[in-house]
């Protein structure tokens, strides 16, 4: 297939994933804050949000002060950020149309009535007063893209380069908002096994879909370090670290071509460490300096991407 | 302005409905008028997911704006439908072997049926074509000929396009609106199916590949997302299940044309390109393009690449040679015309130019490579004044104009705010030349839906309407 076409599909997928972590994020700060009304809390709590997506520097520029509405609706819907959800699914929308030939009917019109929809929600009553039903919509939308794709797509490379995008970016996602949740709790917590704050770290695993699956697997009190081995090294939490790695290199697998054979390397070797990897290790070394490396390896791996497949050199 | 008695395509008078049309005056007649307004919203929508729009420029809400679809069809009988075929037919193959002659031999000059300056002074003359031999000496291998219907009926030509036609896909999509919101209608009409216009255009493109390659890659050349035609090109690419490409998909190597693929190079044979002549390559052409493909005109004269439409056509349906496409068809296939052009007086000729400074204001004055309505004089609507501003013109340099009497275009009912009214509209068959002519049965009917408009184009507020040609 075309390298443009790839990457085009690559960021689709990943631009409507970003959104929907973004929703979970501050799907779960909303609700937190409805335990924790202290000012400096919740400014604590959205300053964190804001540094793990990247965007306290130019929140602050535009507004000086963090508060809970206006962080909402800097993240939600601030046409100037382009990290935020609504220039999230503009890009996506962006990104299908250029290839919408490429993509069944069904999968291009669920990105645009979702590029159209969001219009619909009024920009001042959602970020102070119903967040929640905007949250869903976004977390909807994307589930709804996922499936009409896995649907209806020939499951041929324009399909792995969809998935590759969706993966790459979930791992990424997950590690920023465990990372945020260990910072904003005590540095230590994880080491310690302490029960702590029990709403932090249920709120943490609804934020993921994974609260349920917490019970199912460990049948037992939630404890920072069980969270934490959950979301990184468990292969069938379809969020956890693990899995979105696995995917990504058997993706890669797929759609290998002279030039990547390294990028596969490296995507097995991630993959590796997770497989083998023991949690304890993992909180011994620390467990943002964990995350950190892992992002930096993730990043470094859609580098090396975009390089093999999706930019092709003059005549190579 | 329409002085001449209007020519309805529904009604022979106010009491009488033509026969074609009865079924769907009595099934009018039938459907409660909240059903049908359902039904235009239920349309709207379904073109506005599907995102069946033309871009606008410079949007900051990135509005894209719906074609508007009427819903009432125009409806063509069967034996109508069989002339149109023969007389298009005859034309398209004059055209090019017109192509090939001025490309050629150029006999049609020497034996001054056309006068040579004017053809090899054009523009759209391209001399970098001259000599060079096309699969099947065909050149216009998509060509959209806009017909219309004045007076008692009769139906002119009143353009050829033969260069980037466009409006094939609303055809396809009209029809499946249609399908979908009224499917009794068509239980009512045995209407002959569009459908399968996307095959023919495929197999014309494999048809013209360069000779000796067995199983031709075709891809088509867009100019991008941002086009306003962008959804044709995008969704003709993938009905036709080929790689929808950009200039800087494709690169040239050793006079051989590949795109980029996630496996590496791929080599492409036939181009079905969407851009104009003058930009499909920066060094053969306009050097600031970037919408084109470096070395692509090398390629292609030395044979490795098909490009469709052929460079060069633009001479063929350029304003100055229209006047002379009866003329062809008497020169290259001895056969008289089937279909008829506008009458037209070509400025050039003194006695043309004397008549027509003597009728300006009842006359239509068009600049010969003028296009989209730029250039143009519409005497019954003009004041003194501009009537007057471009009679200097036109004494300056007579070459540059042609002129038509101001047709009464034909009118067929379409839902506007007041309700059912009658609307002027035109018809563009698409005509496919490879192996053999073919054509899907009609074309695209555009309306003018401005009460009294004669202009039918998109970007002036024309809309289009599901065109049904009867199977008898």
């Amino acid at each position: 297939m075309l390298s443009r076409t790839a990457d085009h599909l690559y960021w689709m997928s990943r631009y409507t994933e970003r959104a929907e972590n973004l929703a979970r994020m501050l799907d779960v700060n909303c609700r937190m804050t409805l335990l924790r009304q202290e000012e400096d809390v919740v400014r604590r709590r959205w300053t964190s949000t804001l540094t793990t997506v990247g965007q306290l520097e130019p929140f602050l520029a535009a507004h000086g002060v963090v508060t809970q509405a206006s962080a909402i609706d800097w993240i939600s819907f601030e046409r100037s950020n382009p990290g935020s959800i609504d220039q999230c699914l503009d890009r996506a929308r962006d990104n299908a149309h250029a290839v919408r030939g490429t993509l069944t009917s069904e999968t291009w019109e669920t990105l645009n009535a979702t590029w159209l929809e969001i219009r619909r929600f009024k920009r001042d009553t959602v970020s102070s007063q119903a967040p929640g039903d905007f949250f869903e919509w976004v977390k909807f939308r994307s589930h709804l893209a996922r499936g009409v794709i896995q649907g209806t797509m020939l499951q041929d490379d324009a399909l792995e380069f969809t998935l590759l995008g969706t993966y790459l970016e979930r791992a990424d996602n997950t590690a920023r908002i465990l990372d945020a949740r260990f910072e904003f709790l005590a540095p230590e917590a994880a080491k310690s096994d302490d029960a702590g704050d029990y709403y932090e770290w249920s709120a943490l695993l609804r934020s993921v879909s994974a609260f349920e699956i917490y019970r199912k697997v460990y049948r037992d009190l939630i404890t920072p370090r069980r969270v934490a081995e959950l979301l990184i090294l468990r292969e069938a939490m379809p969020r956890s670290l693990r899995h979105c790695m696995s995917r990504v290199q058997q993706t890669l697998v797929k759609v290998a071509n002279s030039r990547s054979a390294e990028t596969l390397r490296r995507a097995g070797e991630i993959h590796a460490g997770l497989q083998y990897g023991r949690i304890e290790d993992a909180l011994e070394e620390g467990l943002r300096s964990y995350l950190s490396s892992f992002l930096e390896r993730t990043s470094d791996l859609g580098a090396r991407i975009a390089r093999d497949f999706l930019v092709s050199e003059a005549t190579s | 302005m329409a002085t001449a008695p209007l020519f309805n395509e529904m009604h022979a008078d106010d009491a009488t409905v033509r026969p074609h049309y009865s079924p769907y005056a009595e099934w009018l007649a039938e459907t409660p008028g909240e059903r049908i307004l359902e039904k235009r919203a239920e349309a709207d929508t379904l073109f506005r997911r599907a995102g069946i729009t033309f871009a606008v420029y410079g949007d900051e809400t990135g509005t894209e704006r719906l074609i508007p679809f009427d819903i009432v069809p125009r409806i063509i009988p069967a034996d109508e439908w069989s002339g149109l075929q023969r007389g298009l037919r005859q034309r398209v193959t004059a055209l090019n072997a017109f192509l090939h002659d001025v490309y050629h031999d150029q006999d049609i000059l020497k034996a001054g049926k056309i006068p040579a300056e004017q053809v090899l002074c054009n523009v759209q003359y391209r001399p970098e074509m001259q000599g060079l031999n096309l699969p099947m000496d065909v050149y216009a291998h998509i060509a959209g000929i806009d017909l219309v219907r004045a007076g008692a009926g009769e139906y002119y030509v009143l353009e050829d396009n033969l260069r980037v036609p466009s409006g094939v896909s609303y055809m396809l999509e009209d029809r499946k609106a249609m399908m979908r919101l009224f499917p009794e209608l068509f239980a009512r009409y045995s209407v002959a199916p569009v459908e399968h216009y996307p095959d023919l255009l495929l197999e014309t493109l494999r048809a013209v590949a360069p000779g000796g390659v067995r199983d031709p890659t075709v891809v088509l050349l867009t100019p991008g997302a941002h086009n306003s035609a962008y959804f044709e090109h995008a969704f003709l690419a993938q009905q036709m299940g080929i790689e929808l490409v950009e200039g800087q998909d494709l690169f040239v190597d050793d006079e051989i044309v590949y795109m980029r693929t996630t496996q590496g190079p791929q080599r492409v044979d036939v181009i079905y390109r969407r851009i104009d002549d003058d930009f499909l390559d920066p060094l053969a052409f306009r050097p600031d393009s970037m919408l084109g493909v470096p070395g692509l005109l090398a390629a292609y004269r030395a044979g490795r690449v098909a490009i469709s439409n052929a460079v060069g056509t633009g001479i063929a349906d350029d304003k100055s040679t229209y006047p002379f496409v009866p003329e062809m068809i008497r020169f290259y296939l001895g056969e008289e015309p089937i279909l008829a052009n506008v009458p037209t007086w070509i400025l050039r000729k003194p006695e043309d130019l004397a008549y027509v400074l003597d009728h300006l204001g009842e006359l239509v004055v068009k600049e010969v490579h003028g296009a989209g309505g730029y250039g143009m004089l519409i005497g019954p609507r003009a004041s003194r004044t501009e009537i007057e501003a471009f009679r200097a013109r036109i004494v300056a340099d007579p070459a540059r104009y042609i002129a038509q009497p101001t047709l009464a275009l034909s009118a067929c009912p379409t839902f506007v705010e007041s309700g059912l009214a009658p609307r002027h509209v035109d018809l563009r068959p698409f005509v496919l030349s490879g192996r053999d002519i073919v054509m899907v049965p009609g074309g695209l009917t555009r309306v003018a839906l401005r009460e009294g408009s004669l202009v039918v184009n998109s970007s002036q507020g024309g809309g289009t309407k599901d065109t049904w040609v009867l199977a008898c």
